[in-house]
């Protein structure tokens, strides 16, 4: 078994030059949002680190996280962030596969023990004993448990592993279940999105590797960085929305003069990730921008919030699909006239109250 | 002329609801009506306005008129609470139900009774008449509370992390799942205080005619008047 190599060994081995390499440190300061002297810490922190290895394991998905990640739009993160990364398992992306691929796992897990980052993409199935996922031969759940045993922390890739998403979608038939309901007793990084945009992903990873902690989490558990404010906060729509200036429909007039979609319902309100700021594809766009409301890919159980076209939310717990205002106006037009039809009934009886005193005093006389 | 003398000294006229429970009243019903019409459009808003982006700024204002009166109704509440507190006994009525009173349940009951035109003739009561107290207490105090928190939390999202009503609201949402969902429950929020406000009005009004004290003029005056002097 080879000595443990620093970062930057393992780059230079796999032929990227010094300049290319502090290129990278300075873009990856730049795109954490650190000031450029910060450079230099990077570099250093690669040159003299042991490397930290990432296993990356594939549980119920689509596989899109990886999709997304192989393509970071970051030029040098394309070259160096695999390289940097020490992915050391992958199944999906690795040359081996079978024995030799699942020897890698145990191997870096008795080496690095306690010093490796779990990367999960997918999530667990608990139904049948978890067999709705096989990894290997055995349920991912427990290949889950195992590797996650003496990992220093885990990072949850996807609306899957962050919250479930489809899979996890009502009715749920295979029991999926996010990464934090199985494992409790380890740091979890979030790093929702369906799939997350390639840029936070490296991003997410480059900051734990090279300063060797968690990136500040809010209260869900994901990186502030990325997650700290709602698409709608920093969409290039917004004027519109102040405006009080709406598409209506996706071919209106509105809809061409780029208002916002909120009354398409458009989810960039009420979702938490950097698409309006990072974007997609090199920064080339994002649904917003190209005429489609957020779908808020990135929030908890995003599939049973009704449609995705709805400004307010469906709900099924009254037995028809309405939203909240229909439900809360039909209500309140009961509650109005069982209001009018009591006056009424009161007003009656009061008018024959009054009819029967009136007669009994006419008697008292 | 003896009975007219008695009829004269008969406690007929209380001072129940002091100046400031009074001043809460209508600062607080006045903010429900903004409320209540800003959040309405908020969620569903008006046909889009024409020209440029920058001659408008209608939902800018929308929001900011529903996050006004947010702040005016919250602060009026936790006046109202310290109100309560320092208040005669009638103002901590909105807080504290005598649960464990057999004697109040019995005459909810009995109200509910006079309600259904079971019962003839209402009881007297200084302060809220016992079904009007559970109302107020499940429908408004439980109620509001329940807009305040979820309406600072909203209004935390903007405000951002780190603002005040993150520290202290910021918590709502994870608990109800995410932003959307805490939306939804906002709007449900609404509607059952405009319940509420129907069987308010409702039952403001009608009592006055009907029963045997005074209602609205109480909430503007301050006196509670008594029609007859019988006990009960």
């Amino acid at each position: 078994m080879a000595e443990i190599e620093t970062f930057y060994e393992v780059m230079r081995r796999q032929g990227i030059t010094r300049r290319s390499f502090l290129k990278f440190c300075s873009l990856t300061a730049a795109a954490l949002g650190l000031s450029p002297a910060r450079a230099a810490e990077i570099a250093a922190a690669m040159e003299q680190k042991p490397r930290t290895p990432v296993l990356w394991l594939h549980g119920l998905e689509c596989t899109c996280c990886s999709e997304s990640f192989i393509r970071a739009g970051h030029p040098l993160a394309k070259d160096v962030v695999l390289s940097m990364l020490s992915l050391d398992y992958d199944d999906t992306l690795m040359a081996s596969a079978g024995h030799h691929a699942e020897a890698i796992l145990e191997e870096v897990m008795t080496k690095y023990k306690g010093n490796y980052i779990l990367a999960v993409e997918g999530n667990p199935s608990l139904n049948m004993d978890g067999m709705s996922c096989i990894v290997g031969g055995k349920p991912f759940v427990e290949q889950l448990k195992h590797v996650a045993k003496d990992c220093k922390a885990i990072i949850a890739w996807g609306a899957c592993a962050s919250w479930g998403c489809v899979q996890a979608a009502r009715p749920n038939p295979t029991q999926a279940v996010p990464v934090h309901k199985v494992i409790t007793d380890k740091p979890i990084i979030k790093v929702p999105g369906c799939p997350p945009i390639a840029e936070v992903m490296t991003g997410v990873i480059t900051y734990m590797l090279t300063f060797d902690r968690l990136p500040e989490l809010d209260r869900q558990g994901r990186p502030k960085m990325f997650y700290g404010q709602r698409i709608h906060d920093k969409c290039y729509r917004r004027p519109h929305f102040d405006a009080g200036q709406f598409a209506e429909a996706f071919d209106d007039d509105g809809a061409r003069k780029g208002y916002c979609l909120y009354k398409l319902g458009c989810k960039g309100p009420t979702t938490y990730n950097a698409c309006s700021t990072v974007r997609w594809n090199e920064g080339t766009s994002f649904p917003i921008q190209s005429g489609h409301g957020c779908i808020g890919c990135s929030e908890d159980g995003f599939w049973d919030k009704g449609s995705f076209y709805d400004r307010l939310t469906n709900i099924q717990q009254f037995g028809v699909e309405q939203n909240a205002d229909r439900v809360g106006a039909t209500a309140a037009g009961v509650v109005g006239a069982a209001v009018a039809a009591h006056a009424a009934v009161s007003a009656v009886t009061r008018a024959r109250v009054k009819h029967v005193q009136t007669d009994e005093r006419r008697e008292d006389r | 002329m003896s009975e007219s003398i008695e009829v004269i000294r008969a406690p007929q006229v209380v001072y129940v609801y002091e100046a400031p429970v009074r001043l809460w009243h209508w600062v607080n019903a006045l903010a429900i009506l903004v409320l209540g019409v800003t959040g309405y459009f908020i969620g569903s808003p008006l046909p889009s306005l024409p020209g440029e982006a920058s001659h408008s700024f209608l939902m800018g204002y929308l929001r900011f008129a529903h996050f006004a009166a947010g702040y005016v109704l919250a602060i009026g509440f936790l006046g109202r609470i310290y109100w309560a507190i320092v208040g005669n006994h009638h103002a901590h009525q909105l807080f504290v139900l005598p649960f464990w009173n057999l004697q109040w349940w019995k005459e909810v009951i009995w109200e509910a009774r006079w309600y259904g035109f079971l019962e003839k003739i209402p009881k007297k009561y200084v302060g809220h008449n016992p079904l009007a107290q559970l109302a107020m207490f499940t429908l408004f105090t439980l109620g509001i509370t329940f807009m305040i928190c979820t309406g600072f939390a909203l209004y935390a999202e903007g405000a951002q992390q780190g603002s005040w009503a993150d520290h202290v609201f910021g918590w709502v949402i994870p608990l109800f799942g995410q932003s959307q969902d805490v939306h939804t429950w906002h709007h449900f929020g609404m509607w059952v205080i405009v319940i509420f406000v129907i069987l308010h009005v409702y039952a403001a009004i009608r009592e006055d005619i009907m029963s045997r004290q005074s209602m609205v003029s109480t909430m503007v005056s301050g006196y509670r008047m008594f029609k007859d002097d019988r006990p009960d």
